[in-house]
């Protein structure tokens, strides 16, 4: 298939591989004291487990799965608002696939579905634009969500909404902007991060600009990076280089969808519907100055929060949940206390259980009991290919091993 | 093709499951001259068999499953479609010859008769292709908003030959597991019917009897191991029950998946994985490895078999009850069973 499978080279992986097999080796890094790379975009993580990636890296470089999830960092709070809107009489309720199932401290939408409530999967905002069209007679909720990505449609729709006069519309805000989040993660102590993938999709609306700082100031190199296999293991050489260059910068890996100066006419849509809220709470990281946006005055007619009474009661994270440490990348999720066990994406307790781009979701989902196979992949020198067959390493593996 | 006759532009009343006169004109007039068969035409209660039609050593198999659909119709087929070949297809992959199939048919208030009769009309001729007869049904009319359209019950009976035995106990380490072709077919079309979506998809449900197909397939290897066909939830969900049920590990190749490229697009950009999408005219078979080769071109030869790939194996050791998946980079992850429905990703 074209444009994807040039992205999905075998034989281009491998040679990128080599080459940062070399590079993590003259850096110095080894097993028990390993590069820490972030991941930010939950769409990234979702690739790296998806083609096993992190089995193919040397054991001395490991990817520390970030915050850029927009559903998994939800709290549960909002959740709960979700549902007393959906619930109250005449309401249809919309709302993107992998919403649906994220638990509120009194069930998901999908239970607030099977309760009677009228919720609806949509695949674009202006879907439940048209939804509103089409019934007059019923007040239409779009629960907005996601990042910059997902932001500059929700503007548009609003902006369409008065454009065409249709009243009967509103969208329940919970958009909220990566960087402010990036830096609450570099500010808290013991953190060891080396480097940053950067979120393409994100960069793609706002440029590279905003990630300046996480180079100028804190000297960590941060590669904006496409989402297939080899996007992700260029992204990640790049990094490496930055390393042993000594010069921390920020660079563009997916030149091919991101314009260094960002897309114009999205961020003037959202700045012209959306304004930063002061603080904004995240699942498993606790409240963000600046991290969220809200609907402007000017748009009120069309904000959920100001047509709706909901509760808006915060709700804690469990206590047994260590999602804040896993974002940070202090521990694996394997290592968290309720993993597998309270936790699972049956019964997610924790913010990164909930959907399939959340770390933990990821792990449980492709990597639990692994590794199944010792991985054969030349470059990693440490790790001889495996002979034809199974195999099944030791309790006492790497570390990399023991703690997944 | 458009049928024009007393029932044309009207639409399924409650009448018509009442038990009277309505009722016996919908059976009479519609529903029995699709299905025309001996078993059916006295109009009994029960259809009634001698017992010489069951071979002498064979067994039989009884299966039954309820369709139902949004919308009715779809690219590929449509809800009788479905029924007539999902329960054809739940008795072929048991080793089973089917034979003779009921049909029960809860209808809503308000359904046009034009819809009612093509589906009849789509399980005749599939009923036609699989060689087996509609010999038994039910109808009940319900008020509308108590269904959607249409729902259809069929149960089946199949014959299993002498000799034929397939099943968890049978599978060994070193099998193969072989599918007839691409995956996620019928998953797609749906969704594409569904007209939720502004997009266009060419894909058409894989719907089909595969009894002709594994009948080809046990002629050429009697002894094949195990067969299920992969409905809802896809390869994964089956391979995982291979798995769980044999206790052993099953390994599934990447790069040996068929997956039609209109599917691979629609996975892309909706965030699904084509592994987990249903279908309706796959099977999945674990065969010896001395028998793969010809399984293989057996299947080849049919036509609901162009496509047929070796797509993983069954290993010794290792983890038994796990699935996984071989990337094309030579990393492996594991294929878990879906708690729910597969959710489209937002990013």
């Amino acid at each position: 298939m074209k444009y994807v499978d040039e992205f999905r080279d075998p034989l281009a992986a491998r040679a990128l591989l080599r080459e940062i097999a070399g590079a993590t080796e003259r850096l110095g890094a080894t097993p028990e004291r390993p590069l820490q790379i972030m991941e930010v975009c939950g769409g990234h993580t979702h690739s790296i487990f998806r083609y096993a990636l992190k089995d193919l890296i040397p054991p001395a470089l490991e990817f520390v799965h970030g915050p850029g999830c927009p559903v998994c960092v939800l709290p549960m709070g909002r959740v709960d608002d979700c549902v007393a809107i959906a619930h109250q009489p005449g309401v249809i309720f919309t709302t993107f696939g992998d919403a649906m199932r994220v638990p509120g401290s009194k069930g998901s939408l999908l239970q607030a579905r099977a309760d009677g409530a009228d919720v609806r999967m949509v695949y674009s905002p202006l879907d439940a634009l048209e939804l509103a069209a089409a019934h007059p007679e019923r007040e239409v909720v779009f629960f907005a969500l996601g990042f910059e990505t997902t932001m500059p449609s929700t503007a548009m729709t609003v902006l369409e909404a008065e454009r065409r006069g249709i009243a009967n519309f509103s969208l329940f805000c919970n958009h909220i902007t990566i960087v402010p989040t990036i830096k609450a993660i570099l500010d808290s102590p013991g953190v060891t991060i080396d480097g940053f993938l950067g979120p393409g999709h994100v960069a793609m609306v706002s440029g590279t600009a905003p990630f300046e700082f996480i180079a100028a100031e804190y000297g960590r190199p941060l590669v904006i990076s496409g989402f297939e296999p080899t996007d992700i293991l260029q992204s990640l050489l790049m990094v490496l280089r930055q390393l042993e260059s000594g010069h921390a910068t920020v660079e563009n890996q997916y030149a091919r969808l991101v314009d260094p100066g960002g897309n114009a006419a999205a961020l003037e849509a959202i700045a012209r519907v959306f304004e930063l809220r002061e603080f904004f709470e995240w699942r498993g990281l606790g409240s963000i100055d600046h991290s969220g946006v809200r609907v402007r005055e000017a748009y009120a007619a069309y904000d959920a929060e100001r047509r709706f009474v909901v509760p808006g009661a915060r709700i804690a994270d469990p206590k047994s949940c260590q999602c804040g440490e896993v974002l940070k990348g202090a521990i694996k999720p394997p290592q968290c206390k309720v993993f597998g066990t309270a936790c699972t994406p049956q019964t997610p307790l924790g913010a990164l259980m909930v959907s399939s781009e959340g770390a933990c979701a990821a792990y449980y989902q492709f990597a639990r009991r692994e590794p199944v196979i010792p991985i054969s992949c030349p470059q990693a020198a440490h790790a001889p290919p495996p002979p034809e067959g199974i195999e099944v390493p030791g309790e006492a593996g790497s570390p990399r091993e023991a703690v997944a | 093709m458009t049928t024009k006759d007393a029932w044309s532009g009207k639409r399924v009343s409650l009448a018509h499951g009442a038990g009277g006169r309505a009722m016996r004109e919908l059976i009479t007039g519609l529903i029995a001259p699709a299905f025309d068969n001996g078993w059916l035409a006295p109009l009994e209660d029960q259809a009634r068999f001698p017992y010489d039609e069951v071979p002498v050593g064979a067994s039989l198999a009884f299966t039954t499953d309820s369709y139902v659909v949004s919308p009715l119709s779809f690219a590929g087929g449509d809800i009788g479609t479905l029924a007539v070949c999902g329960t054809v297809n739940d008795l072929a992959v048991g080793g089973a010859v089917p034979r003779w199939l009921s049909c029960g048919l809860i209808i809503e208030e308000g359904l046009p008769f034009d819809t009612l009769r093509a589906v009849l009309q789509s399980m005749a001729r599939c009923a036609r292709e699989a060689g087996v007869a509609i010999v038994t049904g039910d109808t009940k009319v319900v008020e509308r908003g108590a269904a959607d359209g249409l729902f259809i019950n069929t149960a089946g009976i199949g014959t299993i030959p002498a000799g034929r035995r397939t099943g968890a106990r049978e599978v060994r380490a070193g099998d193969r597991v072989i599918v007839n072709g691409e995956l996620g077919d019928h998953g797609v079309a749906v969704l594409a019917a569904r007209n939720d979506m502004a997009l266009e998809i060419p894909v058409r449900s894989d719907c089909a009897p595969l009894n002709g197909l594994i009948e080809a397939m046990f002629a050429a290897a009697p002894r094949l191991r195990w067969l299920r066909d992969c409905t809802r939830g896809g390869l994964a969900t089956v391979a995982n029950e291979f798995a769980a049920e044999s206790r052993l590990q099953l390994r599934l190749d990447e790069a040996s998946l068929p997956v039609a490229d209109a599917v691979r697009g629609a996975c892309e950009v909706l965030g699904l994985d084509a592994l987990y999408l249903a279908n309706e005219g796959k099977v999945a078979a674990v065969v010896a490895p001395e028998d793969c080769d010809a399984v293989l071109a057996a299947m080849r030869e049919h036509p609901l078999g162009r496509r047929a790939a070796v797509v993983g194996e069954v290993l010794g050791g290792g983890h038994p009850g796990l699935v996984t998946l071989r990337s094309a980079f030579g990393g492996e992850r594991v294929v878990d069973l879906l708690h729910g429905d597969q959710l489209p990703r937002i990013c």
